[in-house]
């Protein structure tokens, strides 16, 4: 049973697929003239921010209030962080205003665990750090799935900054539970130590790392990796790495592209992939919403009890 | 008033003695070890029963924070001492990280005044290398050597500057103090908080990658051959460090080391779950460098065993990973996480272990201790090697609780510990 959703590499198998099946049935919601459902009425949902975000956090406020619950973002430059509160004591201090569930995204590793070893409700974690990003991952395999029939036997290669990436990470765990084959393509700056210890196969030949790949998943380059001297320039980055239509020749014919978002267009993906067929990032956008449906449905455990 | 530790398994690796026997002790000092103390039971004496117990010169830690003067909310003097005989140690050097810091002789008085006043174990001070121990400038090494200081060190604040460290070495050297340094290349620890590798990068934590420390201990230990200087390595972490020590002592180098219990009993997948308990700089590496680690305490390149043991307050460590700061206490637990370790199963003798952790220590920096030889100071500790307990911070000494050992079932405990010839801590006994 789910209590909280804080990694993909500590969900079992069954629970992913529970979430992947909900998210599906939950689509036609979204589809609907009048998109709103009792399911969670009476429930008031957080949204802890610490880090800027426009896709993840209106993405649960809309599945929040889809299922009729009530939601309140705090975001961390409005909020007593700015006083030197703890992130312990902010958690504590909304739980005791009596929330059902705390959705948080924090810049550092760890912070969503350490909230939900204290609180008794449960907590959803939209990224931390350069950890995990469960729900991101999970939106992305219902959006491989939608488009594949299946998860299981699949090669999917995940290009780019992975040192620094909790999407590659949650892919990584979620993917090989579910019986696909992930790869990691990158400069060897941007892999992190002992990554071969992963079950994945490390690349830092782009050609090669999605050569007979169904998923290409391209990850967004931070301009900071250039100031911190992990990479000469963009455009060698572009050059070398960038997912481009004559790199994806060497793909199943069938290879679909991915990107979380915000994309730089010509760094890490060009416009040729991004505004083609292939690509699936819209969405990837759209299964957001469904699966964060998803997520709050089966941790709120549905209608609430009068 | 005179003790008598009778029936005693002695253990006194400075003497060669590895044997039942009995300990006198009187007007603070060691009188006597003797197979039949009969002769000495007269007038007004303490008579203690020792069958079962083991016996040594009590234990030396070169490596504690106590915090005073600045952090005293995290431990003081009287609470760090304190911490330092209920775990067997009658004699501790502390690290000048304070606020201010030991870097000028007033300061250091002060602290040995605090010592002499609620202090139950000696106190030694390591006095900064460098003034504020920033880059900058010496400091008074020859003033604060004859304020009491017993070493200098860079500690918590690794000199960068290797021309800083030459002319540190060159001017301690003269006055014949030790340098001892914290080994570690900044530019490539920035924002990192654990050891670089498979469990950093599951948990997406910057690592500090092992030879970040090594390429210092590599440099440290060069200036020392080239210096002269002698040079104490603090808490080594890695096989590398070890190999390169094993190296410098070969070629001659004036060179010593310690590492601490947690370099060879836990690896950093104590950090899974974002444990802060497990959080200390040089971080927890690998089976590899635990086992590294164990041989070169075995076969001398490891002199010493110490603790660096460092309060932080639980509303520090409470925090997010990357945030919280490094350090953890271990005065309460050394002894008997090191006997547990090394002695239970069977990798290192007793008496090698009560040399690693009082004999050798003492030597490091000629403090005076680690011997129970006639006529010494009757500094003694006493074990029970067969009583097996469990961690439990909360009846730590020390005022912080930041250990990653809570729970764990030893084996050995501390049931007394004297100082001078008097008994400062006592475990029912």
């Amino acid at each position: 049973m789910l209590t909280d959703l804080i990694t993909l590499r500590e969900t079992e198998p069954e629970d992913i697929r529970l979430l992947l099946d909900t998210a599906q049935s939950f689509k036609e919601i979204l589809e609907r003239p009048v998109k709103k459902v009792p399911t969670l009425r009476g429930r008031q949902v957080v949204t802890l921010f610490y880090e800027a975000s426009t896709r993840t956090r209106v993405s649960f406020e809309n599945a929040a209030k889809i299922m009729s619950a009530d939601t309140t973002s705090v975001a961390a430059a409005s909020s007593s962080v700015q006083k030197g509160e703890s992130l312990l004591d902010t958690a504590r201090n909304l739980r005791a205003m009596r929330i059902d569930c705390l959705v948080m995204r924090h810049p550092q590793s760890g912070a969503a665990h350490l909230v939900a070893q204290a609180l008794d409700i449960p907590v959803v974690n939209a990224g931390d750090g350069m950890h995990e990003h469960p729900t991101q991952a999970l939106l992305d395999m219902l959006t491989i799935r939608q488009h594949k029939g299946r998860l299981e036997g699949l090669t999917v290669a995940i290009v780019g900054d992975i040192t620094h990436s909790r999407v590659a990470r949650s892919n990584l765990w979620g993917l090989t539970k579910m019986g696909a084959k992930v790869r990691f393509v990158a400069p060897a700056t941007l892999l992190p130590r002992d990554v071969h210890r992963l079950p994945v196969e490390v690349y830092t030949d782009l050609r090669e790392g999605i050569e007979g790949a169904d998923v290409v998943m391209a990850l967004r380059l931070q301009q900071e990796r250039m100031e911190r001297g992990l990479l000469p320039s963009l455009r060698e980055y572009s050059q070398r790495w960038g997912v481009n239509a004559k790199a994806l020749e060497v793909t199943k014919p069938d290879c679909i592209v991915m990107h979380p978002g915000p994309m730089n267009r010509g760094v890490e993906i060009a416009d040729d992939v991004a505004d083609s067929g292939r690509s699936v990032i819209l969405e990837q956008v759209t299964n957001g919403v469904a699966i964060r449906m998803a997520v709050l449905y089966h941790l709120l455990g549905g209608e609430a009890s009068a | 008033m005179r003790t008598i530790f009778r029936n005693a398994h002695v253990c006194d690796p400075s003497q060669g003695i590895d044997k039942i026997a009995d300990v006198v002790v009187d007007e603070g000092k060691v009188l006597a070890i003797t197979e039949d103390s009969t002769p000495y039971d007269v007038g007004s004496c303490e008579v203690i029963d020792c069958s079962g117990l083991v016996l040594t010169p009590g234990l030396i830690d070169l490596h504690v924070h106590l915090r005073e003067p600045g952090y005293e909310y995290k431990e003081d003097v009287a609470s760090g001492t304190a911490a330092a005989v209920a775990g067997g140690f009658s004699a501790v050097c502390c690290m000048p990280n304070t606020d201010p810091p030991l870097d000028e002789p007033s300061v250091i008085r002060g602290l040995l005044k605090r010592v002499e006043e609620v202090g139950v174990a000696r106190v030694y001070p390591v006095a900064a290398i460098t003034k504020g121990l920033q880059p900058e400038g010496l400091t008074e090494m020859s003033a604060l050597k004859e304020a009491g200081a017993v070493a200098v060190t860079d500690d918590a604040y690794p000199l960068q500057s290797a021309e800083v460290l030459r002319r540190g070495m060159e001017y301690a050297a003269q006055l014949g103090l030790t340098v001892m340094t914290h080994c570690e290349d900044k530019s490539l620890t920035r924002d990192a908080c654990m050891n670089e590798g498979l469990t950093a990068t599951i948990m997406g934590l910057r690592g500090m990658p092992s030879v970040a420390e090594e390429v210092q201990v590599a440099r440290n230990c060069l200036m020392s051959l080239y210096t002269g200087c002698r040079l104490h390595i603090l808490h080594v972490s890695t096989a590398g460090a070890v190999r390169i020590i094993r190296w410098a002592k070969e070629k001659g180098a004036p060179v010593t080391a310690e590492t601490c219990p947690h370099y060879f009993a836990l690896t950093d997948e104590a950090c899974m779950g974002y444990n802060t308990s497990a959080k200390m700089n040089p971080p927890l590496r690998t089976q590899q460098d635990c086992d590294a680690i164990i041989e070169g305490l075995l076969d001398g390149t490891i002199d010493a065993i110490a603790t660096d043991h460092a309060p932080h307050a639980s509303h520090e460590k409470a925090q997010e990973f990357a945030l919280a700061p490094f350090g953890i206490v271990g005065l309460e637990t050394a002894f008997a996480v090191s006997y547990t370790e090394l002695v239970s199963t069977g990798k290192m003798s007793l008496s090698a272990l009560v040399d690693k952790m009082s004999c050798q220590p003492a030597k490091v920096l000629a403090l005076p201790g680690g011997t129970l030889r006639p006529g010494s100071p009757a500094d003694i500790a006493l074990f029970d090697p067969n009583r097996r307990w469990t961690v439990r911070a909360g009846e730590f000494r020390s005022k912080s609780r930041n250990t990653p050992f809570e729970g764990w079932e030893l084996q050995g405990k501390p049931v007394l510990t004297m100082v001078g010839g008097k008994a400062v801590y006592r475990h029912g006994m």
